[in-house]
């Protein structure tokens, strides 16, 4: 029975539940954790992005069966570092959404740019970003917001 | 664990359609009348729907007032990205006077009668960019009626005369010094008689309209909070994955569920019209059951095409004459008779629309009743398309519009395709005496990248001559073709003479004034579902009108700019955006150099869909590999009033980046019958890093609003085209682009 901690929730998960199912789905489907969402299944597009032990990792594709016991799970609905609020704050201010699928993902990816980087340039966003695809193309309000966010950081 | 139920699957032949009627025939039979015209929009007014609950003022079906002083606007339009959640709100509180604080959203239940759109006439759905064009006064007559009848209550509350009393940014008040609250006056306003006639502010008089107030859904939609369909929870729900058949039509010769029946959570393996179901208690089981099926399809079935030949057979087609859809003079003699001439055959894949969420829909289905929850786009259709399925009244399905995750067109299904699906799953659960038992439809990534419903593959020939001043003498433009509304609820309407007006919309309506123009259609047949992708026929008709004309104006020896003002002198809107577009992108002034070995180019393109016209100008560099990025576009949108300019600057921006996606990489191919493309890997979206800077401007504009959720994507590949032509004498023909 593998023990995970998930948005700081000691979780049991039941030995019936296959090895094989990839994280999205136990959040998903038996968490209830719907913020994370299902984009491709293949690491493609970035929708299913959460922390484990507070690295950015694509849940879809990470298989129950590979956490480690007692790992750290953290999910858009479990998001609370400064980075964290601060990037969903400056994607309210500049209407970063539009049909809002990805924007989960990209909130996540984005507060793990700025925890790792204060004041991420071009570049940095490009290839800390360039995972996560959104189809409404809202990139160049991505980018702003993420600048915003660092500014407002200080 | 819950017990395993299977049942047999048998003959695909056997009929036992007692409670299902047919659905084999997807919109076959739909005989939904859909026009165009404004005699609905004259007949809708305030008071539709006079009454209220207790504490609840209701004055019509657009909007309510509660006790606690929230006004809840209910929008008739899907919110698939597009801002209608925001604008159709800010229509309301514009007339209500109310405060931004206090408007709420909610989506419109399914009912023609009052939800319609204005423009399809007795039909509800989202589309066409109409959303806003078909609300402007509707939703402003609503706000404006609730407003008059919460003053009549104040003035009869406080006895004084209507006129003095003044309602702004959410309170009622009088120079005497009451005041109310919305909330405070809801039970009295509700007593108020509905007025029969209202009248709506001048322009110059708006506090939010030309404003940009913040979008109603971005807290939602950045904490993770927003409920799209694949978010549905409901107590016993099931989850249904379906396995396709490879090729389109194509039928099953024998199902070996054996296997399945090891996989825990699986309860159900149903055959249906499409395929064979999975029905589990998650995701994960339904689709490890799906991998444990076996089928053998039937090989004698199913569409063998391969998009190389129809590419083949359709740059055949072009060489000969089509049906027409536009005849100005003599255009082939005109032709002939010309001094320079240019001739050009284009290529379009079909294209995927690839929302972010996979087609997805949930079903509750009784023998009375049927409940649906989805992104739901097409109301009246998917009524009648669900009530021809089940043999239920279309008034005993009840719709719930969720938010969609990106839909481009796609779940406005006229095929009502995976809905139906879906409704067929359930079909086999009621017949399972398990009426009642929620099941979620879920596409993988696969299944909604290989199961239809493209942009179709076109090619279009194009033939123009100049005179001895350089002036176009003459113009054909062929296109051929599938047809995306043949079949369809709105064949009747708009397929007029044998010419489906969504094939060669943009072509036909071509603005520049040439004297000898002729555009033909040749409508195809090829076994592959089509369907609208964001702006429609503009995908394709923007691209070879924009680079033609261009190419014609380096032939000319002309600036592109000045070629194009020239044949628009009697299209004020068209060249308002142009000069726009071209005034802030310096187009006068030389492009900066790159850095050695780059080559630099600048390109336009100006173009009317759904009403609105917009001019992009785009700037690229070329590397010494013939790599190129897109580094800037400059975006003038001339779409009537700028309700929510915030929400149009998204949407053009969004567009430019829609547009860029197909122009750099949308290809659905074909062999074998087979599609070819699965998943992002082979069907690639533009990502951040190819993200152009981008600036948008509005024309300013006293007209009446239209649309702009599509406009922006068609303009953006003709002018990237062009700038790459500028920066390396390339003429490309053939989408997407590539150079080497």
């Amino acid at each position: 029975m593998p023990t995970l901690f998930v948005n700081k929730e000691r979780v049991d998960i039941a030995a019936a539940v296959p090895g094989d199912t990839p994280l999205l789905w136990i959040l998903r489907d038996n968490l209830n954790l719907t913020g994370t969402k299902f984009g491709c299944g293949m690491a493609l597009c970035g929708a299913c992005t959460v922390y484990i032990d507070g690295q950015p990792t694509r849940s879809c594709v990470t298989p129950l069966s590979t956490l480690k016991p007692g790992v750290e799970i953290t999910t858009i609905e479990g998001l609370s570092t400064k980075e964290g609020k601060a990037v969903q704050a400056a994607w309210e201010k500049l209407d970063v959404p539009q049909c809002g699928y990805c924007q989960s993902g990209q909130v996540m990816a984005a507060a793990a740019l700025l925890a790792k980087k204060k004041r991420p340039s071009d570049a940095d966003i490009d290839e800390a970003m360039a995972g996560n695809a959104c189809r409404c193309a809202t990139y160049v309000r991505i980018r702003a917001a993420i600048k915003e966010a660092a500014k407002a950081l200080g | 664990m819950n017990p395993m139920r299977m049942r047999p699957i048998t003959s695909p032949a056997v009929s036992r359609r007692v409670f299902l009627k047919s659905t084999a025939a997807a919109g076959a039979g739909l005989t939904l009348a859909i026009y165009v015209g404004e005699a609905a929009a004259q007949a809708a007014g305030p008071g539709l729907t006079p009454g209220s609950a207790a504490g609840i003022f209701a004055p019509n079906a657009f909007l309510r007032i509660g006790k606690d002083n929230t006004v809840t606007v209910i929008v008739k339009h899907l919110e698939m990205g597009q801002g209608v959640y925001t604008g159709l709100p800010t229509l309301v509180a514009e007339e209500l006077d109310a405060a931004w604080s206090q408007v709420r959203v909610e989506g419109a239940p399914a009912d023609a009668k009052v939800y319609n759109n204005l423009l399809w006439g007795p039909a509800q759905g989202t589309g066409g960019s109409t959303a806003m064009a078909n609300s402007f006064e509707q939703y402003r007559q609503a706000g404006a009626a609730a407003r008059a009848m919460l003053v009549a209550a104040a003035a009869a509350t406080w006895k004084v005369p209507a006129d003095a009393v003044v309602v702004k940014g959410g309170v009622v008040s009088h120079a005497s010094g009451k005041k109310a609250t919305f909330g405070e006056l809801a039970d009295a306003a509700s007593k108020q008689a509905v007025p029969a006639t209202v009248k709506l502010k001048d322009a110059k008089d708006f506090v939010f309209i030309g404003k940009s107030f913040p979008r109603t859904d971005s807290k939602a939609k950045s904490n993770g909070t927003a409920r799209f369909t694949q978010d549905v929870k409901m107590p016993d729900m099931l989850t249904a994955v379906v396995l396709h058949p490879p090729r389109f039509g194509q039928k099953i010769a024998k199902v070996d569920s054996s296997a399945v029946s090891g996989v825990p959570g699986v309860r159900f393996v149903v055959e249906i019209p499409t395929g064979v179901a999975v029905v589990a208690t998650t995701f994960w089981a339904a689709k490890k059951g799906r991998d444990a099926l076996k089928i053998e399809w039937d090989e004698t079935t199913g569409y063998r095409g391969s998009t190389d030949a129809l590419v083949g057979e359709y740059r055949k087609l072009v060489t000969t004459s089509g049906k027409p859809a536009r005849n100005d003079g003599d255009a082939a003699k005109a032709y002939d008779g010309a001094q320079r001439k240019l001739e050009g055959v284009y290529e379009f894949p079909y294209l995927a629309h690839a929302a972010l969420e996979p087609m997805n829909c949930v079903v509750k289905l009784t023998r009375e009743s049927c409940e649906v929850w989805n992104g739901e786009q097409f109301q009246t259709g998917d009524q009648f398309a669900i009530a021809k399925a089940t043999g239920l009244k279309p008034e005993q399905i009840k719709l719930n519009m969720l938010f969609a995750g990106g839909s481009f067109g796609r779940r406005a299904s006229s095929a009502s395709d995976y809905v139906l699906e879906a409704v067929s799953i359930a079909v086999e659960l009621v017949r399972s005496d398990k009426p009642g038992l929620p099941v979620k439809l879920v596409w993988t990534r696969e299944d909604d990248m290989k199961a239809g419903f493209y942009r179709p593959l076109y090619v279009h020939g194009l033939k123009a001559g100049l005179d001895a001043s350089g002036k176009i003498v003459g113009w054909q433009h062929r296109v051929a073709g599938q047809s995306i509304l043949a079949g369809t609820a709105f064949e009747s309407m708009m397929v007029k003479d044998g010419i489906d007006l969504t094939s060669v919309e943009g072509a036909s309506t071509l603005p520049y004034d040439i004297p000898h123009l002729a555009v033909e259609l040749h409508t195809t047949k090829a076994d592959v579902p089509v369907l609208w992708w964001r702006s429609v026929g503009s995908t394709h008709t923007a691209y070879s009108t924009e680079t033609f004309i261009d190419e014609l104006a380096t032939l000319a020896g002309k600036d592109p700019v000045a070629f194009r003002r020239d044949l628009l002198a009697k299209h004020p809107r068209f060249l308002a955006a142009l000069d726009l577009a071209a005034q802030k992108a310096n187009w006068t002034q030389p492009l900066a150099a790159g850095k050695p070995g780059e080559k630099r180019g600048r390109g336009v393109a100006v173009h009317e869909s759904f009403g609105t016209v917009v001019a992009q100008v785009a700037e690229v560099t070329v590397d010494k590999d013939n790599k190129f990025k897109v580094d800037r576009v400059v975006c003038a949108v001339e779409c009537g009033i700028a309700v929510n300019p915030d929400v149009i600057r998204a949407q053009m921006e969004g567009g430019i980046g829609f547009g860029l996606s197909a122009a750099l990489y949308g290809k659905i191919t074909l062999k074998d019958g087979v599609v070819e493309q699965s998943n992002f890997h082979d069907y690639p979206l533009l990502r951040i890093n190819e993200m152009p800077v981008i600036e948008v401007h509005i024309v300013p504009s006293t007209a009446k609003p239209t649309g702009v959720g599509e406009p922006g994507v068609p303009v953006v590949a003709p002018a990237v085209a062009n700038a790459l032509a500028q920066a390396t004498g390339k003429r490309l023909r053939v989408l997407p682009l590539a150079l080497a």
